[in-house]
């Protein structure tokens, strides 16, 4: 630690290059953050979903509506704890930038499917009452500033009312929140009652849409899909079950090698910082040759010659890395508040363990020095 | 003017001398065009299928309000009153030239590893008519389906990207088997990313009854559409929305085109500021190794303005070189690249990248702005260093 102030005046020796070449380690961190941010959302970003909600769609495709018929047959296995339903609504809240997802389902059978979500007893009840009740998750609410009353008119995309017309209004009645931090993923959708939509729809009445069956066990996942799958095989109405995370992580696949094209960026800004940072580096380290033959003809080990460049080398990667990482997790926020077009991202562990491997990684890579011999170093050769 | 290109020619000269610094500057720059063009490109490839997609004299009947084909349903009764409409252009058999055509959607299976998924497909099922009034389908590969029979033909692009879909193999829908029995493509549109089938067969087959999702319909002309737009508002019983082809598809190109548009501006701009700060660093060490050498020609009568020039010249050089490198390697790796992605309609749409000569040169322009702002604040701190202190090497 007593070497700080050297290393400090070291780094500051020329301070345009040393300035920018912190600037252009801001920059790749910032895109790195901002990028594997993204790139965990269509990995990995569905951790928080239970392996004990499962989903039975139709394999035809999930927006070919099952038959209610299937409720009773799917609630008779054994190892099902309960067994909702749920159509998904596609209305669209004032503007189409608006977006959140709303499903009609059942009020009771919602509450004991999705036990992770807290809905106060008294907006539950209240739920029950109105029939054009709606609920909605704390980050919806929070979004639009609704409060409990708060008129949601809707203009489906998909379902019009018997008259033909498409919108529809419903009345917010209660808001959910998570039981433990983080336990509800649902928090950006709204919940209307499927008696009330099933009866106003112009079509489709009795379909049921996908069913989200809630198991005793994790354990059975695979048994309890196989039979459910097997009780409908060979008819018009074949089903495909799985857990709710591959359902929703085959979602974020559709759209494609998104990922991978990614990925390849991240490459091409990484190959390019290393290009830049490691060239400014060994520049540094060379001009010093005399410099460093003087610490070690004052006593100084190779071994501490070498851990001071690479101590040097590693401390401007940490600042650089560490700010273009807070500056990706602002824009990050920033974003996030913006709302709308962006689904929720943000920088998990893997991310920040992926920045310090980097940080690490360039500034140990870049500072390792060529062996200096005292004589050469002086005479400046 | 002489002494401006003597000291460019000396001064390009020595930039192998400095290979390691320039090659920052290369590399950084190849990088941003690279990533810039490859974006682009994407999103010219997506914009291209679906802006291909439509004829101007073809009109587009979609249940009134929505955006998608896929939430769209029209009543039987609505069909034979659209049919006849004002301005429908008629076969030799005096038939309208009009197709109500249903579409449902599919899931197949594509990709391997990681990236393995059940995509949407979509699954339209068209009458006859919908060839006649579609001369730009061609069968490429087996023969079209025959009506009643549990048959499908599949467009290229689903063909090359979605699993099952060769001739001869049997798709599972709904509990029964369809056989693929042909091929087609369709001048590079968004079709050629759908499984086609008769519509009654997929009618009865999905449990559509005799609606809709769509109509299409030749028109005489492209200006017989306007009125009849005006016509069917008026008309009580008609809840329909009636729309250009062309511009239907066009519509549901625009959210992917302003998403892709707004990653590529962040991604590049990120990226060309670091490139900007390597571009700076490398040209002021440029310019200190050559602080001696500057000075002398400063001290023998060379003016401030070529030593400025021949700086930049060699920023700008540089920068070209990365421009046009990167703008090959996204050439090379990306042009023709074949992918798919979820479209509007909430279904599967290929496409391929386009690496057009429009957009390498947008990504050069980027190269030069680059090789500009970076040499210039060395360019003019070379000429102002005072003669003797930067002879003394200072």
């Amino acid at each position: 630690m007593k070497f700080f102030p050297l290393l400090w005046a070291t780094l500051w020796r020329k301070k345009t290059r040393t300035i920018l070449t912190l600037l252009s380690l801001v920059a790749a961190f910032l895109l790195l953050g901002l990028l594997q941010a993204a790139n965990s959302l269509f990995s990995g970003g569905t951790q928080r979903l239970g392996a004990n909600l499962l989903i039975t769609q139709a394999r035809v495709s999930f927006t070919s509506p099952l038959p209610m018929r299937h409720l009773s047959q799917i609630e008779s296995l054994p190892g099902v704890e309960v067994v909702s339903w749920s159509q998904f609504f596609g209305g669209i809240y004032k503007d189409q930038k608006n977006f959140f997802p709303q499903f009609a389902v059942n009020a009771d059978r919602w509450i004991a499917t999705f036990s992770e979500c807290r809905l106060p007893p008294e907006q539950a009840a209240a739920w029950k009452q109105s029939r054009t009740g709606v609920i909605a998750g704390r980050t919806l609410a929070d979004r639009f500033g609704w409060k409990v009353g708060e008129p949601i008119p809707l203009l489906s995309q998909i379902w019009p009312q018997k008259d033909g017309t498409r919108a529809w209004s419903f009345e917010l009645v209660g808001i959910f929140d998570d039981v433990t931090e983080g336990s509800c993923p649902r928090m950006g959708n709204m919940y209307l009652r499927y008696d009330y939509f099933d009866e106003a729809r112009q079509f489709g009445q009795g379909a049921a849409g996908i069913f989200v069956i809630r198991i005793k066990d994790p354990g059975q996942t695979e048994r309890i899909s196989r039979e459910i799958d097997a009780m409908f095989e060979n008819s018009p109405d074949e089903t495909k079950t799985q857990t709710e995370k591959e359902f929703s992580l085959n979602f974020v696949r559709q759209v494609g090698n998104l990922s991978l094209i990614l990925n390849s960026i991240l490459g091409a800004v990484f190959f390019t910082i290393l290009m830049l940072t490691g060239n400014t580096m060994s520049q540094a380290v060379r001009e010093r040759i005399p410099e460093l033959a003087v610490l070690k003809t004052l006593g100084f080990t190779n071994r501490m010659v070498l851990l001071l460049v690479i101590a040097e080398s590693l401390l401007i990667c940490v600042i650089g890395g560490l700010a273009g990482m807070g500056l990706a997790t602002l824009v990050m926020q920033g974003l996030a508040q913006s709302g709308a077009q962006f689904p929720p991202i943000t920088a998990d562990a893997r991310v920040w363990q992926l920045a310090f491997a980097s940080m690490f990684g360039v500034g140990i890579v870049v500072g390792l020095p060529p062996r200096i011999s005292i004589v050469d170093g002086l005479s400046g050769r | 003017m002489k002494q401006i290109l003597a000291i460019i020619w000396m001064n390009l000269r020595a930039v192998p001398n400095r290979a390691g610094s320039s090659l920052v500057i290369v590399i950084g720059i190849a990088g941003v065009v690279g990533v810039l063009v490859a974006l682009l490109a994407m999103a010219q490839g997506f914009g291209v299928t679906l802006k291909a997609t439509g004829k101007p004299d073809r009109v587009m009947f979609l249940s009134a309000g929505v955006t998608a084909e896929l939430s769209s349903v029209l009543v039987p009764d609505a069909l034979p009153i659209l049919r006849e409409l004002p301005g429908v252009a008629r076969d030799a058999e005096n038939q309208p030239l009009a197709s109500a055509e249903v579409v449902v959607i599919t899931e197949l299976k594509r990709g391997t590893g990681a990236q393995r998924a059940s995509v949407n497909v979509t699954l339209r099922g068209v009458e006859p008519a919908g060839f006649k009034l579609r001369p730009e389908l061609k069968l490429i590969e087996g023969r079209w389906f025959t009506p009643g029979l549990r048959e499908i033909v599949v467009g290229r692009g689903a063909a090359n990207q979605f699993e099952g879909t060769a001739l001869g193999s049997t798709l599972k829908f709904r509990g029964s088997e369809w056989t693929v029995v042909g091929t087609f493509t369709s001048d590079g549109d968004a079709h050629e990313s759908e499984l086609w089938t008769d519509a009654d067969t997929a009618r009865s087959a999905f449990g559509r009854g005799s609606s809709a999702s769509s109509l299409l319909a030749q028109m005489t002309s492209a200006a017989a559409i306007e009125p009849i737009k005006a016509a069917i508002k008026a008309d009580p019983r008609l809840q329909i929305d009636a729309m250009p082809e062309l511009e239907y598809f066009a519509s549901q190109s625009k959210q992917f085109t302003e998403q892709i548009g707004l990653l590529t501006g962040v991604v590049t701009a990120i990226m060309a500021i670091g490139a900007l700060f390597g571009a700076l660093n490398s040209m002021y060490s440029a310019v200190s190794t050559r602080q001696i050498e500057i000075a002398t020609l400063r001290a023998i009568g060379f003016g401030g303005l070529p030593v400025v020039l021949s700086v930049l010249a060699e920023a700008m050089l540089l920068a070209l070189s990365g421009g046009v490198l990167g703008a090959l390697i996204a050439y090379v790796l990306f042009n023709n690249m074949s992918v798919s992605t979820l479209g509007a309609n909430f279904t599967q749409v290929a496409f391929n990248f386009a690496v057009t000569p429009a957009l390498m040169e947008k990504g050069l322009l980027w190269a030069l702005a680059i090789g500009l702002l970076g040499g210039l604040p060395p360019a003019l701190k070379a000429a102002r260093q005072p003669v003797v202190e930067a002879l003394r090497g200072k």
